[in-house]
């Protein structure tokens, strides 16, 4: 194991989310301000209870999530494809690392940041409304599990671009309306039947479902089984991470 | 001796059915400056990417210190520093981080005394706090060779180290080089300044269309292609070569005014004082004799052409 390498590449990293350390928590705190200033007070104020918990409270483990989602996936995606877009990446296929070294350095780091900014984004809302935490060790394994999953998506979304177009589609186009649709902000037993089994093809209510649970312990789905989606989801990435290192995708003419 | 570089009926085919390596062998011998000469798309770059491990093998084998860069990859590249063709430096990082990141990603403990021995070597230490974005392009150039060294190859590849850089720096570099065999590092530079290759190789090969044509150590390579010229410019203009001349194969220039003969030591016994006194024989007078030797460039063209 080399973990001088793992080391030097995620110090590396986290030096490249340092140089941005003002924009990289005063943006997520000024987006959640927003959206509790209209979800929580303007139209929140009109939507009762769902559950047993107020529409503020209710939608701050779907709020993290969201961020979660998009931010691991932006910062692994940029980490991975800035070296390939630049060519330094040479220096890391050069070196005597093996491919679960790289794999752990860069999405340990991406994941690391997305945790950090999970963490504030929990603080902000509670300046906002009262949270409680009902099961605090499956809140953290819930936002674990999810950043490292999205961070290996985003590694492997940055590995696939080859453009910066590319970098921004996915989670433009999927992984937005994904979360979005996903019972980020609503209970999905608000949604008409149908919706609601089409709705569980969507692998973010699972996440958000699970994430709530741990919070105020209701949930759309058995936590359980957002569990297992979760780790399913997380399983099928590190497959296909392993077959890009496998065949050198992208990587290695 | 075992030869630290063991390249193997060595292909490469890109995706696309372009043949960039037909079967390869070549060794590198522990110590020595090897330069690897080529026209531009010759393979040159290709055959160092894999030996580092940047593009995969069509088929054969390669070993660095006698480990296979694909089954024991993590001790042959452990060996191994790459000087890339291409500037390809990070832009925000200051120097130092960019060179103590090196060492690190080469499994090397941190060690600023030889850091900063490195810095000071290239003249990069006064820059060691800048943003790499800052750095002109051959200070950018050192960088990547700093960066190379941070974790003690013993084996050094400079694939075009001086394209583009200026006379200074290209002195700096051939200097640095030396310093390197000294201590025993294997170099092995790719280039098309035949000029770099002359100055500083031990040993040459040549590589056209993905073919290793001839690999011969530099010395031998100069004497057994090297051909000289003997020109004699006269007094007065020649109609025609004298009779009395006639075994000695001379050229004649248009105007009469020269005399070119073409020897080389292998071949010719006959040293020019023969020459010169069988002229003076014959009753012709000059006023210049001058005498060149085929360059590494020449011999190049001609053995590329020949193959062609």
């Amino acid at each position: 194991m080399n973990l001088y390498a793992i080391r030097a590449i995620y110090r590396f990293e986290m030096a490249r989310a340092w140089r941005t350390l003002t924009q990289s928590i005063i943006s997520p705190v000024i987006s959640t301000s927003l959206y509790f200033v209209v979800f929580g007070a303007a139209i929140g104020s009109r939507i009762p209870e769902v559950e047993g918990v107020s529409y503020g409270s209710f939608i701050v483990p779907g709020l993290m999530m969201l961020s979660l989602l998009t931010q691991s996936l932006s910062n692994a995606s940029f980490g991975i494809y800035f070296p390939r877009f630049t060519g330094t990446i040479y220096e890391v296929l050069s070196a005597p690392v093996s491919y679960l070294e790289i794999v752990v350095s860069y999405v340990g780091a991406a994941a690391t940041k997305s945790l950090i900014l999970g963490t504030i984004i929990l603080v902000t809302a509670a300046l906002f409304v009262p949270i409680r935490i009902e099961h605090p060790l499956w809140m953290v394994t819930f936002l674990v599990l999810t950043a490292v999953t999205f961070s290996l998506l985003g590694f492997i979304i940055g590995i696939w671009a080859d453009g910066f177009e590319k970098l921004q589609l996915v989670p433009l186009l999927v992984v937005t309306p994904l979360a979005f649709l996903g019972g980020t902000f609503y209970s999905i037993k608000m949604l008409p039947p149908l919706w609601q089994t089409v709705t569980l093809f969507n692998p973010v209510v699972y996440l958000v479902s699970g994430f709530r649970w741990s919070f105020y312990g209701i949930s759309d789905v058995s936590p359980l089984i957002s569990l297992a989606m979760t780790l399913l989801f997380l399983l099928v990435c590190v497959a296909i991470v392993a077959w890009i290192f496998r065949t050198g995708y992208r990587l290695k003419p | 001796m075992n030869p630290m570089i063991a390249i193997c009926a060595l292909t490469k085919t890109y995706e696309g059915g372009f043949q960039a390596l037909k079967p390869v062998d070549l060794e590198i011998r522990e110590g020595e400056i090897f330069a690897l000469l080529g026209p531009n798309g010759a393979g040159k770059t290709t055959l160092i990417s894999i030996v580092c491990g940047l593009v995969n093998a069509s088929s054969g084998r390669v070993t660095v210190g006698g480990h296979d860069i694909v089954r024991d990859y993590r001790r042959a590249r452990a060996l191994i520093g790459l000087v890339p063709q291409e500037l390809t430096t990070e832009a925000f990082e200051s120097v130092w981080n960019a060179v103590s990141f090196s060492r690190g990603l080469f499994g090397k403990p941190a060690d600023p005394a030889l850091v900063e021995r490195i810095l000071r070597d290239l003249s990069l230490w006064d820059k060691r706090n800048n943003r790499i974005m800052t750095l002109s392009g051959g200070m950018k150039r050192r960088l990547l060779i700093a960066k190379a060294l941070s974790h003690e190859p013993r084996v050094l590849f400079l694939d075009e180290p001086t394209a583009g850089v200026d006379v200074e720096l290209r002195r700096d570099m051939w200097q640095l080089v030396r310093g390197l065999q000294a201590n025993g590092v294997t170099v092995i530079l790719t280039t098309h300044y035949i000029e770099e290759a002359e100055e500083m190789a031990d040993r040459i090969g040549v590589i056209s269309r993905g073919e290793i044509i001839l690999v011969e150590d530099k010395a031998t390579l100069m004497h057994k292609l090297g051909r000289k010229q003997l020109s004699v410019h006269l007094q007065e203009s020649l109609a025609e070569i004298p009779a009395a001349l006639g075994d000695w194969a001379l050229e004649r220039s248009d105007d009469g005014q020269t005399l070119t003969y073409t020897y080389d030591a292998e071949r010719h016994r006959r040293g020019i004082g023969d020459l010169l006194n069988a002229l003076s024989a014959a009753g012709l007078a000059y006023k210049d004799v001058n005498t060149t030797q085929s360059s590494l460039e020449d011999i190049f063209v001609s053995l590329v052409r020949e193959k062609a």
